[in-house]
């Protein structure tokens, strides 16, 4: 048995960066997973020791308690300012803003753009959900045409609340980023693509190559009022047709 | 280093930050404190420091924060309207206890207002500004060479008490020029290595944060902690100047371009043969309301002159509640007019009629 036990290769063990605690989000909630590959791609690319994370206003502002690498709060749409100030402070670290759609495109969409626009060498990891989590269920800029919520209880109504948000589409519109990509985490192939995304992002900051901007399609059952495996489809049947999946631009 | 050189206010603030070791300045454009950032914008690349003109008020004292979270020295400067933007920053870099400086030029107002000096802010400066229960230490310069000498300082104090701290000047000492010697770094040196954010290498991981949900008590904690560091820096950062007092029977109170006012109003009144004295709070919070009692034994009449609608005024009767304050009088001219020295004058002589 012994021996046995010192044959086996070892395939898989949770990432070090990791923190090994019950985290605070819903069953079937999509930062769980985010959080897990951004910690394997942390470790993959061994700059733990020089990572630092932004975490945002919402769900995920408690992202620093899961991640082992030294966190940094920002208020509601600012992440991507704070990390402008600590890349600038320390050109050596691994800056990661983690914003949710509120955060960057509501409240922070002025620094989401600016931040993109002047090419800060960080890595932006975008989760959206198409919802307030953490308030409750409120309506998004990502909430799709028709979307029911707390504050769009008949719907979504283009005509008074307009239409969701591209972030991709219009960071695209810029000059400076060098990395652009849109994935989702509702199904086994995609969440090895955002993984793939998030290590490219990365990598990219320690080149020192520019701003790079990774958009995750991400699960929110409670805010959707769904089970989670309701959820996962509905990011296919829903959300992709508006927010279709892909590199935007790879330089 | 020791010579004399024609400087405006504003390039003397951002001088002097460099001379203290500053290297992150961020900062929006607005009248009258444009020379800050154009100094800065030419400087800072000299030093390989960084400049960087934010795209809103809200951006650049965010990026403050960045920068100091990470260990730097990180400044801002703005005029009213902007500071308003700001104030969530600085609750928030109050909550964090992140050290900062922000630089108000204060102008008239309320609302756009105009561009011409003020002190309409000083509610705002002293009573905390922002949401939560915190307070910046406020430093108030009356010359160019205050500006160049409190900068200094005013770093020291940020860093020392991890506080933010307020410069609050104005339109007229911002544009003036005056003769000043730049001043010295004071040397001093402070270890952010425990908890700035650097990465986690050889220790655990460094947080900086203003949440504090549980435990049940946290929050309670941090407050309980704020207020002690707040009564240790009434105890001993309190700073003021006083002029002529000797044997005053009336006591001036002004701050900043008033007290300049008040200076001459005190030397063309001793002329007259009138006992008249001026006292000058330096910082504006902690309120030197001891000092300023100890200087009001004897003292028939005190006014308290201001280019707002009676703001300091009331830290000077809340100095006096232990007997004297029915001899506060007030004199203020607000929307950026400058208080009259004849009608200051006027009014000081009438006490004796």
């Amino acid at each position: 048995m012994k021996s046995e036990v010192q044959a086996m290769k070892l395939v898989y063990k949770r990432p070090e960066a990791l923190v090994d605690i019950p985290d605070h989000y819903c069953p079937g909630c999509g930062h769980g997973i985010i959080h897990k590959l951004l910690a394997g791609v942390i470790d993959e690319l061994e700059i733990r020791e020089r990572t630092i994370l932004v975490a945002p206003v919402g769900c995920s502002v408690l992202a620093y308690n899961y991640l082992a690498v030294d966190g940094c709060e920002a208020a509601h749409g600012r992440a991507p300012a704070v990390a402008t100030g600590l890349k600038r402070a320390r050109r050596q670290a691994v800056v990661i803003a983690y914003q949710g759609d509120g955060d960057l495109l509501a409240i922070g969409t002025g620094e989401a753009i600016h931040a993109a626009n002047r090419g800060e060498k960080i890595t932006v990891v975008f989760v959206n959900n198409a919802i307030y989590g953490m308030t409750g269920g409120q309506m998004a800029p990502t909430s799709l045409q028709g979307q029911k919520t707390k504050t769009s209880p008949y719907g979504r109504n283009p005509a008074e609340a307009g239409y969701p948000i591209r972030a991709c589409e219009l960071l695209d519109t810029l000059q400076a980023p060098v990395y652009i990509e849109r994935c989702a985490v509702n199904n086994v192939r995609n969440i090895l693509k955002t993984k793939k995304a998030i290590k490219k992002g990365l990598e990219n900051q320690v080149q020192g190559k520019g701003y790079s901007f990774i958009e995750i399609l991400s699960m929110c059952p409670t805010g959707w009022g769904m089970k989670p495996p309701q959820a996962a489809a509905w990011i296919d049947q829903a959300m992709i047709p508006v927010f279709p999946l892909g590199l935007f631009r790879d330089r | 280093m020791s010579e004399t050189i024609l400087m405006k206010g504003n390039e003397a603030i951002a001088e002097a930050a460099l001379i203290a070791g500053c290297r992150f300045y961020f900062a929006y454009p607005i009248t009258p404190q444009n020379e800050v950032a154009a100094y800065m914008a030419a400087r800072m690349p000299q030093v390989e420091g960084t400049f960087l003109q934010a795209e809103s008020e809200v951006a650049a004292i965010n990026m403050v924060f960045g920068a100091s979270a990470a260990g730097g020295r990180a400044m801002t400067s703005s005029s009213s309207p902007g500071i308003s933007l700001k104030q969530e920053g600085i609750s928030y870099l109050s909550g964090a206890e992140l050290p900062a400086v922000v630089v108000n030029i204060m102008r008239g107002g309320p609302g756009l207002g105009n561009i011409a000096g003020a002190q309409g802010d000083y509610f705002q400066a002293t009573k905390g500004g922002g949401h939560g229960d915190y307070h910046v230490i406020v430093l108030a310069p009356a010359s160019v060479q205050e500006m160049a000498d409190l900068t200094i300082e005013a770093f020291d104090l940020a860093d020392r008490y991890r506080i933010v701290t307020m410069i609050l000047g104005d339109g007229f000492l911002g544009q003036m020029s005056e003769p000043l010697v730049l001043p010295r770094s004071s040397g001093k040196s402070f270890d952010k290595s425990g908890w700035c954010l650097s990465g986690a290498k050889g220790r655990p991981p460094h947080l900086i944060a203003s949440l504090r949900l549980s435990p049940e008590h946290a929050l309670e904690e941090v407050n309980l902690r704020l207020q002690a560091k707040y009564r240790e820096i009434e105890g001993r950062e309190m700073r003021f100047d006083t002029y002529r007092m000797e044997d005053a029977q009336v006591m001036l109170v002004g701050f900043g371009t008033c007290a300049r006012i008040c200076r001459a109003v005190v030397n063309h009144l001793r002329q007259e043969g009138m006992r008249v004295g001026l006292f000058r709070p330096i910082t504006l919070w902690p309120f030197p309301g001891a000092q300023l009692a100890q200087a009001a034994l004897g003292v028939k009449r005190i006014l308290v002159v201001e280019m707002n609608a009676g703001q300091m005024v009331e830290d000077v009767k809340l100095s006096l509640l232990n007997g004297g304050g029915e001899r506060v009088d007030f004199y203020g001219k607000m929307a950026g007019i400058l208080p009259d020295i004849e009608e200051i004058k006027q009014r000081v002589r009438d006490y004796e009629k």
